[in-house]
C-alpha cells in the first residue's frame, strides 16, 4: 500500500538511475530482439498520450462547426483540412483517439474477465460446460460484426452500449480459448499433485491454473483490442455505433462517405491513424507471443 | 555374433556438429572420431545430450541446418566423404546403403500411408522395379520381420499396430534395400522389455542373415552387452573410451565408464549395498568447455584435468581412452 | 519383516474399468478395465514394489489410493479405515499420511511457482506457518534431500532434471507422511542420477521408516529398493513375493519371462532368455480365462477358460497360475 510514509522512503536517485538503465540499456536490447513489438509499443503510447491530452493538442474546439470553412483542405490552419461543416478534421483526429482507445481496451479487459470467469467454470464443472459451450458455440456462428450490430439495433447509441455489444460478441471466442487452457492444464501432473497434497479447488485455480493461463490470455487480449477497434470504427461507419456528436474516426469516415472524391483527406487521416493504431497493438501481441511461447524459451 | 570381416567401410574423422542458438552455440559433437568395420556391431553409449543421437544424424546429414551445422570433419564411406556429396547424392546412400531406424515408431511413420505402401516407397525410390516385384519383396520383408497374417498387415495403418510391430515395420523398411550399415538410434528405448526382448532378438538374426553393420545408439548397457561387438561412450560432445565390448565392461579405463557401470543396479546383484553415484550432473553444452568434461564430477581428477582437454590414447587390443588419470586395475564385479 | 510390523495400507479387490464412449448418444460401447481386482498391502517402514508393462494398470493403482481417481469398485483401507468412498473434503486429512512423488520431473512442479513454494505447499495445506517458519521448515527439508537451501527462490527451469525430482521428494516429505507412493520416480533420469535419487530414497527410509510404493518397470531398480514385489498383468496381480524370493524361485510364467527378458549389462553373462511371442493385448479386449495364456509357453486348455486366482504357495509368496513353476 502506498501512504506518506512509503512515498518518503521511496529512494528517488535508485528510481531515476532505474529508468535511466532501462532507456540506456534495457530497451536497446528489447528493440534488437523484437523490434516490431517495440514499435508498436511506442505508437500505442504515443496514440494514449494523444487521447489523454487531446484538449491539449486540439487547435479547435471539434464540435465547433464554421460553414463559411467548409471543405478546405490541409493547410496551415486547418492541418487535416475541414469537413462538410467546416469542423477541423485535425482536432477532431485528436479527440476521435479517445473513443477507439477506450472502446478497445475496455472491451479487451471486459471480454477477457468475464470470459476468463465462464471459462474457468466450464473448465472444472462438467454439466454446467455441456450447456455453457452450446450457448457459446451458437454465438460464434454470428459474425461478430453482425452481432455487434443487432445488439446495437436494440439500444441507443452510445459508447458504452457500443462497448457492451462488441464485448459480448468477443467473450465467446475467450471462454473456447479458456477452457481448452484449462482442460489442457488439469491434466498436468503438478495439478494433480496439489490435488494429492490437499490443495482445495480454489486454490488450485488460483495458484496453479491462472498463473500458466495468463500468458495466452494475454496475446489474445490484445488481439481482442485490435479487432474492437476495428469493430467500433465499422458500426460508426454505418451508423451504428458511437453517437455523431462524438468524434471516433469511424464517424469522421462516416460523414464524408460520399465526398470522398473531391475531398479524400477526410478519409485519408482517420483511417490512418486507425491503422496504426491496429497495427501496432497487433506487432505488440505478436511480440508478447513469441516472447512468452514457452516452446521457444531459452532451454534446448 | 555375426563375423566383421575386419575390412573398414567407414571412418568417422574428428566430427563436430554444432547448433548456433540464441543463447550461444552448443558443441553438440566435438570432435568424434570412430570406424566401422563389414558386418561389425558398433555401440555408441552415453546418456542425453552426450551428442550420440546428433552424431547418427549427423552421418546422413539428417542435422537441421539452421541452426546445425557439421563444422569440420569427414564421414568416409568406401573412401568418399559424405560430407562433401551433393544432396541427391546423399539421397541416393541414404534408405539404400546406409539406413536409418528411429526411436519413437509411432512418429516416425506416416499415420496416413498404409504400412505395406511405405516399405514400397523404399523400394521404389532406390530400386527400378515392378508393381509385382515391389509386392512380393514387401511381403517377404514382412516375412523377414515376424509379422504375423503379412497380407493383411501391410494394408493396415500405423495406429492399428503395437509398438512392438511398428518398430518391425521400421526395420523392415531400413532393411529393404539390403543396406550395408544400418543405424538404430534408441531402437528399443520406447518398448516394453519383452517387445525390447523380440526386437533384439530380431535384430540378431537379421544381421546374422544380412550381414549388415549396425551402428547401435543407446544409453542401456545391458542392451550394450547383449548386441555389440565394439563400444563407443561418449560424454558431453566427445569419445571418451573405445574398447571391445568385453574390454569395456571387464576393465573399464574412463573414470565415467567405470562410474556408470557402477551406479546402474543390476538384477544378478546379490548385495544391496548403496549404489555409487557420480556426483554433480552432466554439463551445460552452451559454454565452452576448459580441459576434461568429466573433471568436475571425476574421483580421479587432478590439475592437468580442468586445464588440458585429454587426448585419446591407445592402450592396446584396440582399446582407447581420453583421460589423464586412467583406471588401470580391472573392476571388482560384484 | 515380522507379523508385528503395523499394516498401512490394505487393498481389497481394487478394481477400475473405465467406459468408453461411442457414438453420438455416447452409447458404452466397451470397458477398459486398467484394475481388475487388486489386492495387497503395504507395512510400515517396508517398500512395496509393483511393476508391469504398460497396459497392466500399476500406474491406476497408484493413483486410486491416492484418490486422485475413483475406484468403481473394491475397498482401500488405511490404517483399517476405509477411504474409498470419501468426498474430496473427507479426504483431506489423509493427505497428510499419503503423499506422492511423480514420474515426470518437468511437468510435475508448476513452473510458475518457486521452488520453495512447491515444497512447502503440502505443508501450508495443513498448518499456518509464519514466513520465518516456512522458511526454516523448506531449508531443512532442501538439506534433507541434497539441495543448497540458498537455491529456494528459484524457479523449476533453473534445475535439473535430478534436482527437480528432489524437489518433488522434498514436498512429499514436508508433511511427514507415512507412505509415498513413487510413480516410476526415476525413469525419466539420466542413468548415472538415477543412482542418486535411489540412494535418497533408501536413506530416508533409513531415517523417518516411511514406505514406499514404488512403481517402475526396470526391474534392477525395484529389485535395489523393494523389499517385497507385485508383478502386474493386464490389471491383475500375478505374483507377490518377497524380492529374494521373487527373483530366486519365481513361479509365475510371466514372472520368469520378464526376468529374463531385462539385458545383463555383462556381455560374459548373455544367457538364453525367454522370448514371448506376440504383442500385449489391450485392456479393452482381454483374453479369456488366464489373461496370459494367449502368450503364455505353458499354457493349456484350462488357462483358456478359467481364471486363476492369487495363491500363497509359500509363507508371503503369492501366485495366480494353475500350473506355478519351481514349487
Amino acid at each position: 500500500m502506498i501512504n506518506s510514509n512509503t512515498l518518503n522512503a521511496v529512494d528517488w536517485s535508485a528510481q531515476i538511475s532505474k529508468v535511466r538503465l532501462f532507456m540506456s540499456v534495457q530497451l536497446p536490447a528489447l528493440y534488437k530482439r523484437y523490434p516490431f513489438a517495440v514499435i508498436g509499443a511506442a505508437t500505442l503510447l504515443l496514440m494514449t498520450f494523444i487521447a489523454i491530452f487531446a484538449p491539449l493538442l486540439a487547435t479547435v474546439d471539434p464540435q465547433a462547426v464554421a460553414p463559411l470553412n467548409r471543405l478546405k483542405p490541409p493547410s496551415w490552419e486547418y492541418w487535416f483540412g475541414t469537413d462538410a461543416l467546416g469542423r477541423d478534421v485535425y482536432s477532431r483526429v485528436m479527440y476521435g483517439s479517445r473513443v477507439s482507445l477506450t472502446v478497445g481496451i475496455s472491451v479487451a479487459l471486459l471480454s477477457t474477465v468475464i470470459g476468463l470467469a465462464i471459462g474457468l467454470i466450464t473448465g472444472f464443472v462438467r454439466w454446467l460446460d455441456a450447456i455453457v459451450m452450446r450457448i457459446m458455440d451458437g454465438l460464434m456462428s454470428i459474425p461478430s460484426i453482425l452481432l455487434a450490430i443487432a445488439l446495437m439495433a436494440l439500444t441507443k447509441a452510445s459508447i458504452e452500449n457500443v462497448i457492451i455489444a462488441i464485448t459480448l460478441a468477443e467473450v465467446p471466442r475467450v471462454v473456447r480459448l479458456v477452457r481448452s487452457l484449462v482442460l489442457g492444464l488439469r491434466e498436468q501432473p503438478y495439478v494433480e499433485a496439489a490435488a494429492a497434497s490437499g490443495t482445495p479447488l480454489v486454490k488450485t485455480l488460483l495458484r496453479h491454473i491462472l498463473p500458466n493461463i495468463a500468458a495466452p490470455l494475454l496475446v489474445q487480449a490484445t488481439y481482442i483490442c485490435a479487432s474492437a477497434m476495428i469493430t467500433e470504427a465499422i458500426l460508426s461507419f454505418i451508423g451504428a455505433g458511437t453517437p455523431p456528436n462524438i468524434p471516433s474516426w469511424g464517424n469522421i469516415m462516416a460523414e464524408s462517405r460520399s465526398l470522398f472524391q473531391i475531398a479524400g483527406y477526410l478519409i485519408l487521416f482517420p483511417s490512418i491513424f486507425l491503422s496504426a493504431t491496429v497495427l501496432a497493438v497487433n506487432y505488440l501481441g505478436d511480440g508478447l507471443r513469441d516472447a512468452l511461447d514457452p516452446r521457444l524459451s531459452r532451454r534446448m | 555374433m555375426s563375423q566383421a570381416t575386419g575390412k573398414t567401410i567407414l571412418e568417422v574423422k574428428d566430427l563436430r556438429t554444432y547448433f548456433y542458438t540464441r543463447d550461444g552455440v552448443v558443441r553438440s559433437v566435438d570432435g568424434v572420431s570412430f570406424s566401422v568395420s563389414e558386418g561389425e556391431t558398433l555401440a555408441i553409449v552415453g546418456e542425453s545430450g552426450c551428442g550420440k543421437s546428433v552424431t547418427s544424424l549427423s552421418l546422413l546429414r539428417l542435422i537441421p541446418t539452421p541452426p546445425g551445422k557439421i563444422v569440420s570433419g569427414s564421414v568416409l564411406y568406401h573412401g568418399k566423404d559424405l560430407l562433401k556429396l551433393s544432396e541427391d547424392e546423399m539421397r541416393d546412400i541414404r534408405g539404400d546403403k546406409i539406413s536409418m531406424i528411429f526411436q519413437e515408431p509411432m512418429t516416425s511413420l506416416n499415420p496416413v500411408i498404409t504400412v505395406g505402401r511405405q516399405i514400397g516407397e523404399v523400394l521404389e525410390l532406390h530400386r527400378q522395379c515392378s508393381k509385382d516385384e515391389v509386392n512380393d519383396r514387401i511381403l517377404e520383408l514382412l516375412k523377414l520381420v515376424n509379422i504375423p497374417e503379412p497380407e493383411r498387415r501391410m494394408n493396415e495403418y500405423p495406429h492399428q499396430l503395437s509398438g512392438g510391430m511398428r518398430q518391425r515395420i521400421m526395420i523392415a523398411m531400413a532393411l529393404a534395400c539390403d543396406p550395408e550399415i544400418l543405424i538404430a538410434d534408441e531402437p528399443t528405448t520406447a518398448l516394453d522389455v519383452t517387445i525390447q526382448a523380440q526386437i533384439l532378438n530380431l535384430m540378431r538374426e537379421l544381421r546374422d542373415r544380412t550381414r549388415a553393420a549396425i551402428i547401435l545408439i543407446t544409453h542401456d548397457l545391458g542392451v550394450v552387452a547383449e548386441m555389440a561387438q565394439r563400444v563407443v561412450v561418449m560424454y558431453a560432445g566427445r569419445k571418451v573410451e573405445e574398447a571391445s565390448v568385453y574390454d569395456l565392461f571387464a576393465k573399464p579405463m574412463h573414470p565415467y565408464t567405470l562410474g556408470l557401470l557402477n551406479s546402474m543396479p543390476r538384477l544378478d546383484d546379490t548385495s544391496s549395498k548403496r549404489l555409487v553415484e557420480i556426483p554433480g550432473m552432466v554439463p551445460s553444452m552452451r559454454t565452452e568447455i576448459v580441459g576434461c568434461a568429466f573433471a568436475p564430477r571425476c574421483p580421479e581428477v587432478s590439475e592437468r584435468c580442468l586445464l588440458e582437454s585429454p587426448i585419446l590414447k591407445d592402450y592396446g587390443n584396440e582399446h582407447s581412452v581420453a583421460c589423464w588419470n586412467p583406471v588401470v586395475a580391472p573392476r571388482d564385479i560384484a | 519383516m515380522s507379523k508385528q510390523q503395523k499394516r498401512l495400507l490394505e487393498l481389497k479387490n481394487l478394481t477400475k474399468h473405465y467406459p468408453i464412449h461411442k457414438g453420438l448418444l455416447s452409447r458404452i460401447a466397451g470397458y477398459v478395465y486398467a484394475v481388475d481386482g487388486v489386492s495387497f498391502s503395504i507395512y510400515e517402514g517396508e517398500t512395496l514394489g509393483l511393476v508391469g508393462e504398460s497396459g497392466c494398470g500399476k500406474s491406476t493403482v497408484g493413483r486410486t489410493i491416492l484418490r486422485l481417481i475413483d475406484p468403481t469398485a473394491g475397498e482401500i483401507l488405511w490404517r483399517g479405515e476405509r477411504i474409498d468412498e470419501l468426498s474430496r473434503n473427507e479426504m483431506r486429512p489423509f493427505r497428510k499420511e499419503i503423499q506422492a512423488v511423480f514420474q515426470d520431473p518437468y511437468s510435475s512442479l508448476n513452473p510458475r511457482m518457486r521452488a520453495a513454494d512447491i515444497v512447502s505447499e503440502p505443508l501450508r495445506n495443513f498448518e499456518k506457518l509464519t514466513q520465518a517458519q516456512g522458511r526454516d521448515r523448506v531449508s531443512e527439508l532442501f538439506a534433507l534431500v541434497g539441495l543448497r537451501p540458498d537455491q529456494m527462490l528459484r524457479y523449476p527451469h533453473e534445475f535439473s532434471g535430478g534436482q527437480r525430482q528432489r524437489l518433488g521428494i522434498a514436498r512429499a516429505l514436508s508433511v511427514k507422511p507415512k507412505l509415498i507412493m513413487c510413480d516410476e520416480p526415476v525413469s525419466a533420469l539420466d542413468v548415472s542420477v538415477q543412482a542418486q535419487v535411489i540412494n535418497l530414497l533408501g536413506d530416508l527410509q533409513q531415517e523417518f521408516g516411511v514406505s514406499y510404493l514404488f512403481i517402475a518397470h526396470d526391474l534392477a531398480v525395484v529389485k535395489h529398493i523393494s523389499h517385497r514385489i507385485a508383478v502386474m498383468y493386464l490389471g491383475r496381480v500375478v505374483e507377490l513375493a518377497a524380492t529374494d524370493e521373487l527373483f530366486k524361485r519365481s513361479s509365475h510364467p510371466y514372472t520368469e519371462a520378464l526376468l529374463s527378458a531385462v539385458p545383463i549389462p555383462d556381455p560374459t553373462k548373455q544367457r538364453k532368455q525367454i522370448v514371448l511371442g506376440g504383442d500385449v493385448p489391450s485392456p479393452i479386449n482381454r483374453p479369456s480365462g488366464c489373461h496370459f495364456h494367449t502368450r503364455c509357453i505353458y499354457a493349456q486348455a484350462r488357462c483358456k477358460v478359467e481364471e486363476p486366482v492369487l495363491e500363497e504357495i509359500s509363507p508371503g509368496h503369492f501366485v495366480a497360475c494353475h500350473f506355478k513353476l519351481n514349487t
